[in-house]
């Protein structure tokens, strides 16, 4: 894998290559030393050009954890308030020999263009409204951690899929390994032709969870009421937002996940996402194992033989220079 | 080969020059067949199978097309203001590279082209070019601000043929009425940039199917039909001489369709990237994609093609857009929009229409040459004996590389990089002038030899 740049471009054998090597990686984060020299001498430069807090957190564990050389760059301290352009920008900060950029940016498609124009391996940690990645392989691993597979699955995916780039990866990586996906949403929140991503589009809610085995909930970002998608926060909780009762529409041991932020009290209520159902605490702990994958295959590691001890954690890496 | 230099040597101290051999199109003249031309100080004297004369210049033409001079009545020359991306001289030097002889340029420059002293700016630019004529179009409202009419009568006085606010759309529909009613008065044709602003807003590419994968905000097919629709019955209710440009969409060619069965004069144009490029190029990410209005889907390019055959859509216009390498190299969200065309249209309509979808030669004469000529009020849209020339001579099927390195054109956004194109400008006789030439053979008298050494 040369770059991370969507699911749309990964074939079904490299979503499981990943979350595979992520289970070697989770291993080492349980023991009490959590470090591993998989990336010793590779540098890694994690450029937000939006603001994040827990996405760049994780990457930033994930990349200690295998002993990478990491500089931050975001865009309050950057020169991109200065006229710069990005491709200047983000060409020093190649030249300063960086081995593989993480990148978060406002607009979508920015990793495939550093992809284009510099050496650097490139992971997208989310553009736009377009995909990330990483996010999805996450989502995929904890599914995967807690029912045992995903080919099969029922899953619903709840709330603003319009603006969610979060969704298009997921949508990607659940068809790919063979989920059905419905999408749960009133039409202003939808994009169009969404269907032929291969999903279902359903309106009604109870419709909607009927038998899911995942019950995905995305944010509701507040503004969507000033730009006219949703008549009010309030209806939105009445019509969509999920709680106990409506959760029982699912099957029995349906999983409650949430990529984060969450609206308490709009899309999920606070006892439900505190409760046993839910597993968004586990999605971010994933995420630290699912991101070393993600960093190390791109840097050209080799994924781990299968039940063996990962043979990845020895010696410095070869893509260090 | 003669180079363009010494052609043009040769043609400027000729009196006499005789085309010979080329096959002549001329839909208006309903010529379409082998037609030697003799030209006396650039005018036309003779039209004729065969012509025995002498002439000082011979021009060999076998195996080529000639057309009355083709005619771009949709491009954007940057000057004043934009003239790192473009100027008038750059543009008109692309226009004969291309083939035009004629063509109109769009007042959304800095400042608005809509007062008198700016048209005669242009015009002055683009006389001592000398590469093309440049018709300005001028300014429908001051500013292009949508709110007051522009003097329409002086600018008309000063040589204007067609008055628009293109680069927007006049988001007043009353102001819209005022524009039909008052251009009317002076007989200047009235060019619609047909685009619903609230629907567009925000917008970067096509809203379908693709634009859901990127994840790009769209800008739905109605922002062009709802426009377009209102500025339809501003003309039936005005009777103005409604233009409508860069038509992209289904919806808008199947509106058009209606409103000509209905009587409308109306008349209305598409670009050759539309009939190239579908929204799916948006893939790469690329700006150049990124186009207003925007690449559609296939079944629009589909509709448009079949609005160019069935005669609903009149002409073909580039709507050549150029913009600096810096202005492009960005986000696709803060690129502007826009592609240069001037250099391709010749090629890509050829390779696309003549070649994959069977119109006729005579077909492309009637897009690129008759049709704007007619619409914008160009005088002759034919090859007409007594004036001075103005000829496009072109080679249908010889296939080149695009490359925009090699282009007259100051921009380089050009979405067709590295396309393979059946169809290729040779020759570009401007008001009696030549104004291109490349690879023809030029067989001078021994009288002009000595004359001119």
């Amino acid at each position: 894998m040369e770059h991370l740049l969507g699911i749309e471009d990964l074939t079904t054998e490299q979503i499981l290559t990943v979350l595979d090597t992520a289970r070697s990686f989770r291993e080492v984060l349980d023991r009490p030393i959590k470090k591993v020299p998989a990336l010793r001498g590779v540098t890694v430069c994690n450029a937000f050009f939006e603001p994040s807090t827990r996405t760049r957190v994780s990457f930033e564990l994930a990349e200690k954890r295998l002993s990478a050389d990491t500089v931050n760059f975001s865009v309050s301290q950057s020169s991109v308030t200065k006229g710069e352009t990005l491709r200047d920008t983000i060409q020093n900060i190649e030249a300063m020999q960086v081995d593989v950029v993480v990148v978060r940016h406002w607009a979508a498609g920015v990793p495939r263009y550093l992809a284009r124009c510099l050496r650097a391996r490139i992971v997208n940690a989310g553009d736009g409204q377009h995909e990330h990645p990483t996010q999805a392989l996450l989502d995929l691993f904890t599914i995967r951690e807690k029912k045992g597979r995903i080919a099969g699955l029922k899953v619903a995916i709840l709330g603003d899929v319009r603006h969610s780039r979060v969704a298009r990866s997921n949508i990607w990586g659940l068809t790919k390994l063979g989920a059905e996906v419905s999408l749960v949403a009133p039409r202003t929140l939808l994009p169009v032709e969404v269907e032929r991503m291969g999903v279902r589009v359903v309106h009604d809610l109870r419709d909607g969870l009927r038998d899911a085995d995942v019950v995905y909930l995305l944010r509701l970002q507040r503004e969507r009421q000033r730009g006219g998608f949703l008549p009010s926060l309030r209806e939105y909780a009445m019509t969509y937002g999920l709680d106990r009762t409506r959760l029982a529409w699912a099957t029995a041991d349906a999983l409650v996940m949430h990529p984060g932020p969450m609206n308490r009290g709009v899309e999920i209520q606070p006892d439900l996402a505190d409760g046993p159902r839910a597993v968004i605490l586990q999605q971010v702990s994933n995420g630290v194992a699912v991101r070393m994958a993600a960093l190390y295959l791109v840097s050209g590691g080799a994924p781990p033989e299968p039940a063996t001890e990962p043979t990845l954690l020895s010696a410095a890496h070869p893509a260090a220079r | 080969m003669t180079s363009f230099a010494e052609a043009q040597r040769w043609w400027g101290a000729a009196e006499t020059i005789l085309l010979r051999g080329g096959h002549l199109i001329d839909p208006a003249a309903g010529i379409d067949e082998p037609q030697d031309i003799f030209l006396r100080r650039g005018h036309i004297e003779a039209i004729a199978g065969r012509i025995g004369r002498d002439a000082d210049l011979r021009v060999e033409l076998e195996g080529l097309c000639i057309a009355p001079g083709f005619g771009d009545i949709h491009v954007h020359l940057r000057e004043p203001g934009g003239e790192d991306a473009e100027t008038i001289e750059s543009g008109s030097a692309a226009a004969a590279r291309g083939g035009f002889t004629r063509i109109a340029c769009m007042p959304n420059t800095e400042p608005p082209i809509d007062t008198r002293g700016l048209v005669e700016f242009v015009l002055r630019r683009a006389q001592s070019a000398g590469a093309a004529e440049v018709f300005p179009v001028a300014a429908s409202t001051k500013r292009r601000a949508g709110d007051e009419l522009t003097e329409m009568q002086e600018l008309r006085e000063a040589g204007v043929l067609a008055v628009s606010d293109d680069g927007s759309p006049v988001r007043d529909a009353r102001v819209m009425r005022r524009v039909l009613e008052y251009a009317l008065t002076w007989d200047l044709l009235v060019i619609s940039h047909a685009e619903e602003p609230s629907l567009s807003a925000g917008g970067v590419m096509h809203e379908g199917y693709w634009s859901t994968v990127l994840g790009l905000e769209g800008i739905p097919a109605a922002a062009e039909s709802v426009a377009i629709a209102r500025d339809l019955r501003l003309a039936e209710l005005t009777g103005g001489r409604l233009h409508i440009a860069h038509v992209s969409t289904h919806e808008g060619v199947e509106l058009i369709r209606g409103a000509k069965e209905r009587g409308v004069a109306v008349t209305a144009e598409t670009a050759p990237h539309y009939l190239a490029l579908t929204d799916e190029s948006l893939r790469t990410f690329d700006s150049v994609y990124r186009v207003n209005p925007p690449l559609r889907s296939a079944a629009d390019r589909e509709a448009l093609i079949a609005g160019l055959r069935d005669g609903t859509l009149d002409c073909i216009a580039s709507d050549h857009a150029p913009h600096t390498d810096v202005a492009k190299d960005q986000e696709l969200e803060a690129a502007p929009p826009g592609m240069i065309g001037m250099e391709t249209t010749l090629g890509v309509v050829c390779e696309i229409l003549h070649h994959r979808e069977g119109f006729s030669l005579r077909d492309l004469v009637r897009l690129c040459a008759t049709r704007p000529a007619e619409i914008i009020g160009w005088d002759p849209g034919r090859v007409r004996m007594g004036g001075a020339a103005h000829l496009t001579v072109f080679a249908p099927d010889q296939e080149w590389e695009v490359d925009p390195s090699a282009f007259a054109s100051r921009a380089r956004n050009c979405p067709f990089r590295t396309w393979r194109l059946r169809g290729r400008s040779r020759l570009t006789v401007c008001g009696g002038r030549l104004t291109h030439q490349e690879d023809v053979e030029f067989c001078p008298s021994e009288r002009l030899l000595t004359q001119t050494a």
